[in-house]
């Protein structure tokens, strides 16, 4: 063969609309923090400046995974390994004096510095993992083994998720993600769907089942308090449907246009914690039906191209690190908006790279950091 | 071989259902929005106001009270509310100085308010417009000036039982204010302001206002001259004759509306709640109360009275009617009658001799009407005092109607009867004295009394027409002719003589009562007239209570009607 000159890519595409994404949620996060943070004594920054020195962090942490020579060495068995006993002991850590709670719950681990959500970090390590364990052995997955393990580690590490930090969305996303990478993973079809019509079942058949608890007057749990309110919010309006019920005032009242950035009424208090997970709907409410859809679809065009970088990757466990990203992303964007919109009963689920939270954002660009590196690796021949 | 394996078509087939997966459910979310941000949008979104915006009212303007002319009784003044907003206040002394200067207040007072830690803080209300300007000329930032109405009586004392007042909250108290109140009041407008959700007020995102509807203007039947003619007459009486109270009552016989309704002493519709003539000081909290309520009492509907010999009009309309007497019947009066065990006198000692059932009635011959009564007997009687409908209430448009008190049919023997043929015995309001005569001079026609015309809007364009009940039939009209003639003779050539007129053909009636108990010399004087006589188109009742000095109501209440 003559010389041939190879180019490498570099998705700059996908760097850019999550530079957008960056930015934009700074910008909403000012928005909707500044009135309250001023009304709680702080400065109308206190929420802007800590989501900056998060995602200064965050971005050094992508670059330097850029730049990495090779990322293969996290398929590595010490590596896989320690992804998941780091994970383990990160959710221990929670029963240690490091620990700390809020609004009731405990997820966060107080390292002095920073404030990490160890959640967060499971999401990324499961990630790693999953990539390494699948593409380590081909046809592993044939077997009933196989797919134990690819599914029962994660399983594992979401129970403790929830049952330790009272964090079922958290469970939820890291056990979808599984189910995402596995599911690209295997030939089968069949037993996935029927896997989804089971559980639809089931949450089915438990809606219905609260739905005759609470007209029998059988005493029903918070979780099942969700369900009645999501179904019917407006007779829940001064408890366990206020914050949907305020939520859908602030889509509503945004209209077409919206009121216009900074103007939103229901972030001054009617929202608690406007900033956090309910950062969608003062979006509607200040962009209107447009600026939501803008978002949207930059994050429809995030998922495309991490499409693009797993089919054209190098080889699977590319492909299954970038897929485990894009599940991530994916899962947590379509779930969040269900909320918001009260598509769903109301569990708490950040919006990436737009809601407030530290962990969340540093661990998603280290997760960006490891697309755009797989991205890097792919030989564009001219 | 790791490449090999990864060129397996189902990944990447799978990679792509996936994405396909989450862009179906991002589309579905997406015409979520969309519902949620256009179809449903007006929903939330005034739910959403609802929950922002905190009201503030403006008061409507009170509709005005005309008479039939056009003359306004009851009007508004503006006037203003003087507020401060401390964080809005920037030079806080030079504020306390100017609003003590222009106010008339003390330092202390002021400044107790200006630097008091509050969202708003009233400093006074009821200020007069002109002052109100002058405060806003300074513009000071934090001063608010509030404009607000306040009712105002221009006749202030004119007809102040009739038309009422209103409280410091623009609703009406007695009178009319209250009966017409919903025509009156108005729709309040709204200052709409955006709170955050701890309630504070949020002056960048401004602030909306709903306009106040103004109340409907109602214009009465009342003559603004005959109540001021029939007031000054009440007066004079009042003063001449040291009465406690005089009343006078003037309407329309033949549908009901009431041109005048004076009761003396009035009392000053601008300041009703200052006792007239009393030291108040001395008085309880309750006791003021009872003393006010007294103060505003309207004798003609809120009380009743005995009405004497201007109740053998309803006997003899009752005996013609049933056909127990004419007027040509023949009666002698020995100046007594008796009546089982009971002597009746009559106010003629020496008695009037043989007379007609005319000049008995002229005379006001208490034993002829004691015998038509008995004529009558117990059941008949009562089945007219019950056809003429003096057990109901009149149902005039004014609040408080005292009720008709009567003996019980069961309870009633000859002597009550005797006793009730010449109006003693029994009590009944002024109002229904006016409107059972009036049935019986105007063809037999009952008619409801009123005040209540119709009401208007500032325009002039009519809103709402009343109309009042009427039932005809009470009397047939040949004994309302009858009954016509006759009065006409009293006033004519009989005991209503002072209400004889130059010119005018006119009917009546004189009474004299006495109070109970009837040991104590208190006297009621009283005359009904109406005119012309043979074609009635006004009918008055005067009363005047208690006075001194000669007492028949023939002197002095006859020529108070005129």
């Amino acid at each position: 063969m003559a010389k041939k000159r190879t180019k490498y890519f570099f998705d700059y595409t996908l760097l850019l609309v999550v530079f957008a994404l960056l930015i934009f949620g700074m910008l909403m996060i000012f928005s909707t923090s500044s009135y309250e943070a001023s009304m709680q004594g702080h400065s109308a920054y206190f929420y802007l400046r800590k989501q900056i020195v998060a995602v200064g962090i965050g971005l050094g942490a992508m670059f330097i995974i850029i730049f990495m020579k090779s990322y293969y060495w996290m398929r590595s068995k010490v590596i896989l390994g320690t992804a998941v006993i780091g994970s383990v002991i990160l959710m221990l850590l929670l029963f240690s004096p490091l620990a700390f709670s809020a609004n009731g719950a405990t997820r966060w681990l107080d390292l002095k510095i920073v404030n990490l959500q160890p959640a967060e970090v499971v999401k990324l390590f499961m990630i790693v993992f999953l990539a390494g364990f699948i593409a380590n052995g081909p046809g592993r997955l044939r077997d009933w083994k196989g797919i134990g393990v690819a599914m029962g580690v994660p399983g594992a590490l979401a129970i403790l998720i929830w049952q330790i930090s009272d964090n079922l969305s958290s469970a939820i996303i890291v056990l979808g993600i599984a189910g995402v990478v596995v599911f690209v993973s295997t030939k089968n079809y069949k037993w996935y769907l029927l896997g989804i019509l089971v559980v639809a079942l089931f949450a089915g058949g438990y809606v219905l089942l609260t739905i005759y608890q609470s007209k029998n007057g059988v005493a029903i749990d918070f979780r099942q308090d969700r369900i009645i309110a999501w179904l019917d919010p407006e007779s829940y309006s001064s408890d366990t449907g206020y914050q949907t019920l305020q939520s859908l005032y602030a889509i509503g009242s945004g209209g077409i246009l919206g009121k216009g950035i900074g103007e939103s009424v229901q972030k001054l208090g009617f929202i608690p914690e406007a900033q956090n997970d309910m950062i969608f709907s003062i979006i509607c409410e200040e962009l209107g039906l447009v600026g939501a859809l803008v978002v949207m679809a930059l994050f429809a065009l995030l998922i495309y191209r991490c499409l693009l970088i797993a089919v054209n990757a190098n080889d699977l466990y590319s492909a299954l690190l970038v897929v485990g990203v894009m599940a991530h992303i994916a899962i947590q964007v379509v779930l969040n908006i269900a909320v918001v919109t009260n598509s769903i009963p109301n569990t708490g689920i950040s919006l990436p790279f737009i809601s407030y939270g530290g962990s969340s954002v540093v661990f998603l660009l280290c997760e960006i950091g490891i697309v755009l590196r797989v991205s890097r690796s792919i030989k564009v021949e001219e | 071989m790791m490449k090999e394996y990864y060129s397996r078509i189902y990944h990447r087939k799978k990679m792509l259902f996936f994405c396909e997966t989450v862009l179906l459910l991002m589309i579905v979310l997406a015409i979520r929005l969309g519902i949620l941000m256009l179809a449903e949008s007006d929903y939330y979104g005034e739910q959403a106001i609802d929950v922002h915006e905190r009201e503030r009212d403006i008061k409507a303007a009170r509709g005005r009270i005309l008479d039939v002319n056009g003359i306004v009784l009851a009007d508004n003044v503006t006037v203003c509310t003087i507020s401060v907003i401390h964080s809005q206040i920037e030079d806080s002394e030079a504020v306390i100085s100017m609003l003590c200067e222009e106010l008339d207040l003390s330092e202390e007072y002021v400044r107790r308010r200006v630097e008091k830690y509050s969202s708003i803080e009233r400093i006074l209300s009821n200020v007069d417009k002109s002052v109100g300007d002058i405060i806003r000329s300074y513009h000071y930032p934090g001063v608010k000036v509030d404009e607000d109405y306040r009712r105002y009586y221009p006749y202030d004392e004119l007809a102040s039982k009739v038309i009422g007042f209103t409280g410091g909250d623009n609703q009406g108290i007695i009178g009319l204010e209250v009966v017409y109140e919903e025509y009156l009041h108005g729709t309040n407008g709204q200052i709409l302001t955006v709170t955050d959700a701890h309630g504070l007020e949020q002056a960048a995102l401004g602030e909306r206002r709903r306009e106040p509807i103004a109340g409907n203007d109602l214009v009465i039947s009342m003559d603004f001259n005959i109540q001021m003619y029939a007031q000054q007459l009440a007066e004079q009486a009042y003063l001449t004759k040291e009465a406690d109270s005089v009343s006078i009552l003037v309407m329309n016989p033949n549908n009901g509306e009431i041109l005048a309704m004076v009761n003396v002493p009035e009392f000053s519709l601008n300041d009703p709640f200052t006792l007239s003539g009393v030291a108040d000081q001395n008085l309880s909290q309750e006791e003021r109360m009872d003393a006010l309520n007294q103060m505003w009492r309207n004798d003609c509907i809120n009380d009743t009275y005995e009405p004497g010999s201007t109740f053998k009009i309803i006997t003899a309309a009752a005996g013609l009617e049933e056909g127990v007497v004419t007027m040509d019947d023949s009666f002698t009066c020995p100046g007594y009658t008796v009546v089982e065990d009971r002597r009746i006198r009559c106010h003629k000692i020496a008695g009037h001799g043989t007379q007609t059932f005319l000049e008995a009635t002229m005379n006001s011959c208490n034993p002829v009407f004691v015998a038509v009564g008995l004529r009558l007997g117990i059941e008949r009687y009562y089945d007219y005092f019950e056809q003429f409908g003096l057990l109901k209430k009149t149902g005039i448009d004014l609040p408080g109607e005292a009720s008709t008190i009567m003996h019980k049919e069961e309870d009633m023997g000859l002597v009550e009867l005797a006793t009730v043929s010449f109006g003693q015995s029994f009590q009944i309001t002024p109002i229904q004295m006016a409107v059972t005569v009036s049935e019986i001079i105007n063809g037999g026609v009952r008619v409801t009394p009123h005040f209540g015309l119709r009401t208007q809007d500032q325009e002039g364009n009519i809103t709402q027409f009343f109309t009042y009940p009427m039932t005809s039939g009470v009397v047939s009209e040949q004994t309302s002719e009858s009954m016509r003639y006759m009065l006409e003779q009293v006033v004519a050539n009989g005991t209503g003589r002072n209400g004889y007129v130059e010119g005018y053909c006119v009917g009546g009636k004189t009474a004299t009562s006495q109070t109970l108990p009837r040991s104590n010399g208190v006297y009621i004087a009283s005359f009904i007239g109406f005119a012309p006589a043979d074609n009635p188109q006004v009918l008055a009742l005067a009363i005047i209570n208690h006075p001194q000095g000669t007492y028949y109501g023939g002197q002095i209440a006859a020529p108070l009607v005129r």
